[in-house]
């Protein structure tokens, strides 16, 4: 999954309400609501990328993060509770089993400094950008 | 959900005819499982964003009120550059039968999930007839 690279588009307001006018003006970059297990919101800075995603109830034993150049992976695995098939079963709407999912962000990151928090059931993922991939101001000479 | 269902949309919470959210937060009816056990029922929610004190379980007569309120964390500076979900409240209310002793049930929240353990009460357990020969 590529990201959008426009890096210099920033100052939304609100940042919702970007959804709001995507979902209306159906461009890309608002992905569809029936996406591949779990979802997750890309927020990002020049220099730095946050990733959030609800996993409610995963054990931080049963998530796998891993990070390659510009890749990210979140590898993980829920397991059903008081499972019980037939008639004892109401309802059953909660997921379970694996799930990996790959973002690929517009620039490598500094694998040394990448955070990870895991709060309420929120994943939440801080990437930086390395060093090396930073953009360089040039010094104009005038003569 | 078994693995080869893989779609998972947020569900937006109604609110009856003519009725309006005094906050303009988004609100969603969070997934449950329900399962009946021999001695009581286990209700479990997925309500990511959610703890204890964020969390409300009302019981009024025989409806039972879940609603989890969730922090708007949304980061200063930075803009969303994919989004897949949007970040919401929490609401989902249930009528319960007779069959549930309410005095003794027990909410317990972990990582994001309500356990709901709604015990029967006694009447509703099914006894056994011992059958004895005449």
């Amino acid at each position: 999954m590529m990201l959008w690279t426009d890096l210099d588009r920033f100052g939304f307001p609100d940042p919702w309400r970007a959804f709001d006018r995507l979902s209306s003006a159906a461009s890309g970059m608002l992905a569809s609501s029936t996406s591949e297990f779990p979802l997750v919101n890309v927020w990002m800075d020049r220099d730095r990328a946050i990733i959030t995603s609800e996993l409610p109830g995963v054990d931080t034993k049963d998530i796998d993060i891993s990070v390659a150049g510009k890749s990210v992976t979140l590898r993980g695995s829920r397991a059903t509770e008081d499972a019980c098939e037939g008639e004892c079963q109401h309802r059953r709407e909660r997921w379970s089993g694996k799930f990996t999912r790959s973002i690929e962000l517009p620039y490598a990151v500094n694998q040394d400094k990448v955070e990870a928090k895991f709060i309420k059931g929120i994943l939440e993922l801080t990437l930086p950008r390395a060093e090396a991939d930073k953009p360089r101001k040039i010094a104009i000479k005038t003569e | 959900m078994t693995d080869a269902n893989r779609e998972v949309i947020k569900k937006e919470a109604g609110v009856p005819e003519g009725v309006e959210r005094t906050k303009p937060h988004r609100v969603f009816k969070p997934d449950v499982d329900i399962v009946e056990r021999k001695d009581d029922t286990v209700l479990t929610a997925d309500l990511p964003g959610v703890d204890e004190h964020s969390l409300d379980i009302t019981l009024e007569k025989n409806v039972l009120t879940i609603k989890g309120a969730v922090d708007q964390k949304i980061p200063v500076g930075y803009r969303l550059a994919y989004g897949e979900y949007q970040v919401g409240d929490y609401e989902r209310v249930f009528t319960l039968s007779d069959e549930v002793d309410k005095d003794r049930i027990q909410a317990s929240v972990k990582n994001g999930v309500l356990r709901l353990v709604l015990p029967k009460s006694a009447a509703a357990k099914t006894r056994k007839i011992a059958v004895t020969a005449a």
